[in-house]
C-alpha cells in the first residue's frame, strides 16, 4: 500500500504537553495550573443571547464573512479600545477562534521558501501553521532581560531577503510578556525597512494590567502591513464558543475569504449572535474579570518573591513565567517531579519553544483559594530542592 | 482604594488583611486602617455567613410578608419600619415602592411560629393595614451566591 499521508503532516510534532496531561488527568488531588484558558464561565446575558438566538430557530449559516451585526461591533469595538479603524463590509471577518485566524493568514500570504519570524516563547500553532503554509519558520529567541519583549536588533538579526512575515504575540502566552507603544515604536522602523507584513495576535489585548493594550496596526505606515488577529476566547471567556476575528486590509481579507469560504463556511451562528451581546454590553464583565486576573498576578509575584523564586513582572495575559534555572533541572524534569512530588501541573516553559528552557508557565485563570494551595505546594517541593 | 477595597471583600469577607493587601497592590498597614475607619462610619455593617440550612437538616421556616402601613406624622415610615424591625425574628426590613410599602423578611422555625408573629406581633401595629404572608419553599440564590449547585472545574487541566 502507498504512504496515504503528506509528507509535511508526520513532521509536525504533537504539542509538547500531552504527556503531562495524561498524567495529571490520572492523578486524584493534583492541582494543575496548567490551564490556558478563563475559569469565568460566560457571562449569563452573552449565554443568554445565544439560547434566546436558538430559540427563535437562528440555526442557520451567516454569510461566510460573519454577521453584519457583529463585523460593525468588532468595528465599533476596535475603534473604540485600539483606535483602529477597520471597515466591517471589507475589512473584517470572522473565524472559528483565532486559531483559524493564524491558519488561513498564514496560507493566504505564504509561498514555498518565504520566511515566518516567529518570536518565542510564544504559542505552539504558530510554527506548525508556518509549515503546513508551506513558510519557512524562522524562531527569535525572546530574552528574559528584555522581560520577553521584542527588539529591533532581534529582528535585525534574523532577517533575510526572504522574510515575508512577523507574527507579533502580545500580550504573550506563555510569558505574559507586553509591548508597550515605546516598544512597539522601536520595531516599527525596521518592519517598513524591510518591507515585512505582520501577523498580530491580540486575542489577549483585553488583559492588561499596566497601562491599555496598544496595537502595533495604530502606528503610523502599519496599518497596511497588518493583520489583527482577536477573539472573544480571552476577554469575554468565550472559549467553547469558538469565535475569534480578524482585521485588516482588504487586499489580504478577500483572500482569506476564499479559504474560509471553502473549509469553514463561516463560524457558528449562535456564537456569532452571543459574541454581539459581548461587544455591546460586555465591558464591564470584562473589567471585572480583568481586576480579578490582577489581584492573582500580584499574589503569585508575591508568593515568588516570599520563597526566592525568580521572576520578571508580567503584565498581560493570565501567565507567569518564573525561572528555575538555579535549580539545575530542565524544565521538564522540574515539571515532572513537582508533579509527583507535589501533585501540582505546570507547563514546562519548552513547551513554547526551545527557549523556554528554565522556566515554567504558571497560569492564573485559578480561583485565589487554588492559587494558595497551589503555592504552597510549589513551595514546599522549592525549598526541599534547596535542602 | 475604599471601592476597590468593598467589591472584593462584598465576595470575600473571610480574606485575611496580609493577603487583601497583597491582592490590591496597597500597603497592609493602610488597609487595616480603612477596614477600621469603614466600620466606624457604619459603611461596613457586618460580616455574614451564608448557609445552607436545609444541608443541617434544621427545620427553618423563612418568610417574606408584604405589609401596608399609614405612615406617621412628621417621621414617615422610619418609625414603624423601626417597630419591626427590632423584633430578632425580623431579618430584613424594606421600604418598597409599588402596591405595599415593606417588605420584611421572618425566620422562625415552624410555620406556626411565623403565622403567630404576623397575626401576634405585626398585625396588631396600629399602624399596619394589612399583611401577606408569602412562605419561602426554596432558596435558590442568596447575597449574590448559588444555594444549590456547587460547581467543579470541569476544563481540561492541560491546554497550551
Amino acid at each position: 500500500m502507498r504512504d496515504p499521508l503528506n509528507k509535511t503532516i508526520v513532521t509536525i510534532q504533537p504539542s509538547g504537553i500531552r504527556k503531562f496531561f495524561d498524567i495529571v488527568s490520572e492523578m486524584k488531588d493534583a492541582i494543575s495550573l496548567g490551564v490556558g484558558e478563563p475559569d469565568f464561565d460566560t457571562p449569563w446575558h452573552i449565554r443568554d443571547e445565544g439560547i434566546y438566538s436558538l430559540e427563535k430557530g437562528r440555526t442557520h449559516y451567516t454569510s461566510n464573512a460573519g454577521l453584519k451585526e457583529l463585523k460593525i461591533e468588532i468595528q465599533r469595538f476596535q475603534e473604540r479600545r485600539y483606535g483602529l479603524a477597520y471597515d466591517h463590509r471589507d475589512q473584517i471577518m470572522v473565524t472559528v477562534g483565532g486559531s483559524e485566524a493564524i491558519d488561513i493568514a498564514m496560507r493566504a500570504m505564504l509561498d514555498p521558501g518565504d520566511e515566518v519570524l516567529i518570536p518565542q516563547p510564544s504559542y505552539v500553532s504558530y510554527l506548525p501553521c508556518a509549515v503546513l503554509a508551506g513558510g519557512t519558520p524562522v524562531v527569535i529567541e525572546l530574552q528574559e532581560k528584555n522581560q520577553f519583549r521584542l527588539t529591533a536588533e532581534e529582528i535585525e538579526t534574523a532577517v533575510t531577503p526572504r522574510t515575508k512575515l512577523l507574527v507579533l504575540p502580545y500580550p504573550n502566552n506563555p510569558t505574559g510578556a507586553v509591548m508597550e507603544r515605546s516598544d512597539l515604536e522601536k520595531i516599527v522602523k525596521v518592519i517598513i525597512e524591510h518591507d515585512l507584513f505582520v501577523i498580530s495576535d491580540e486575542i489577549y489585548s483585553e488583559l492588561t494590567y499596566l497601562d491599555g493594550h496598544v496595537s502595533i496596526a495604530s502606528l503610523p505606515g502599519m496599518w497596511e502591513r497588518t493583520l489583527v488577529i482577536n477573539g472573544f476566547s480571552k476577554s469575554h471567556a468565550m472559549t467553547g464558543w469558538r469565535l475569534g476575528y480578524v482585521c485588516g486590509p482588504e487586499r489580504i481579507i478577500t483572500q482569506m475569504l476564499k479559504i474560509h469560504q471553502y473549509a469553514i463556511m463561516c463560524a457558528p451562528t449562535t456564537s456569532q449572535y452571543a459574541a454581539v451581546a459581548a461587544l455591546r454590553d460586555g465591558d464591564e464583565d470584562v473589567a471585572a474579570m480583568r481586576a480579578e486576573y490582577d489581584g492573582r498576578r500580584r499574589y503569585l509575584m508575591h508568593r515568588f518573591k516570599e520563597m526566592g523564586l525568580s521572576c520578571f513582572e508580567p503584565f498581560g495575559a493570565f501567565y507567569v513565567f518564573p525561572c528555575i534555572k538555579e535549580f539545575g533541572m530542565t524544565s521538564e524534569e522540574f515539571a515532572t517531579q513537582l508533579l509527583k512530588a507535589q501533585k501540582l501541573a505546570v507547563v514546562p516553559g519548552t513547551a513554547f519553544g526551545d527557549c523556554g528552557e528554565g522556566f515554567l508557565r504558571i497560569s492564573y485563570a485559578y480561583s485565589l483559594e487554588s492559587l494558595k494551595k497551589a503555592m504552597d505546594r510549589l513551595e514546599a517541593f522549592v525549598k526541599e530542592l534547596r535542602k | 482604594m475604599r471601592e476597590k477595597l468593598l467589591t472584593f471583600i462584598e465576595k470575600n469577607s473571610r480574606i485575611d488583611v496580609r493577603e487583601l493587601a497583597i491582592v490590591l497592590g496597597v500597603d497592609e498597614a493602610a488597609v487595616v486602617r480603612e477596614l477600621e475607619k469603614m466600620e466606624e462610619e457604619h459603611v461596613i455593617c457586618g460580616y455574614h455567613t451564608i448557609i445552607d440550612w436545609d444541608k443541617v437538616g434544621l427545620e427553618k421556616v423563612t418568610a417574606m410578608i408584604e405589609v401596608r402601613v399609614t405612615p406617621q406624622r412628621g417621621m414617615g415610615f422610619d418609625k414603624v419600619a423601626e417597630r419591626i424591625y427590632n423584633y430578632p425574628e425580623v431579618t430584613s426590613v424594606y421600604l418598597i415602592s409599588g402596591g405595599f410599602d415593606l417588605m420584611v423578611t421572618i425566620e422562625g422555625k415552624t410555620l406556626r411560629e411565623v403565622s403567630q408573629f404576623v397575626s401576634d406581633k405585626l398585625s396588631t401595629l396600629d399602624t399596619v393595614l394589612s399583611t401577606k404572608t408569602n412562605f419561602i419553599l426554596k432558596k435558590y440564590k442568596d447575597h449574590g451566591t448559588v444555594i444549590a449547585e456547587q460547581r467543579k472545574d470541569e476544563r481540561i487541566q492541560m491546554i497550551p
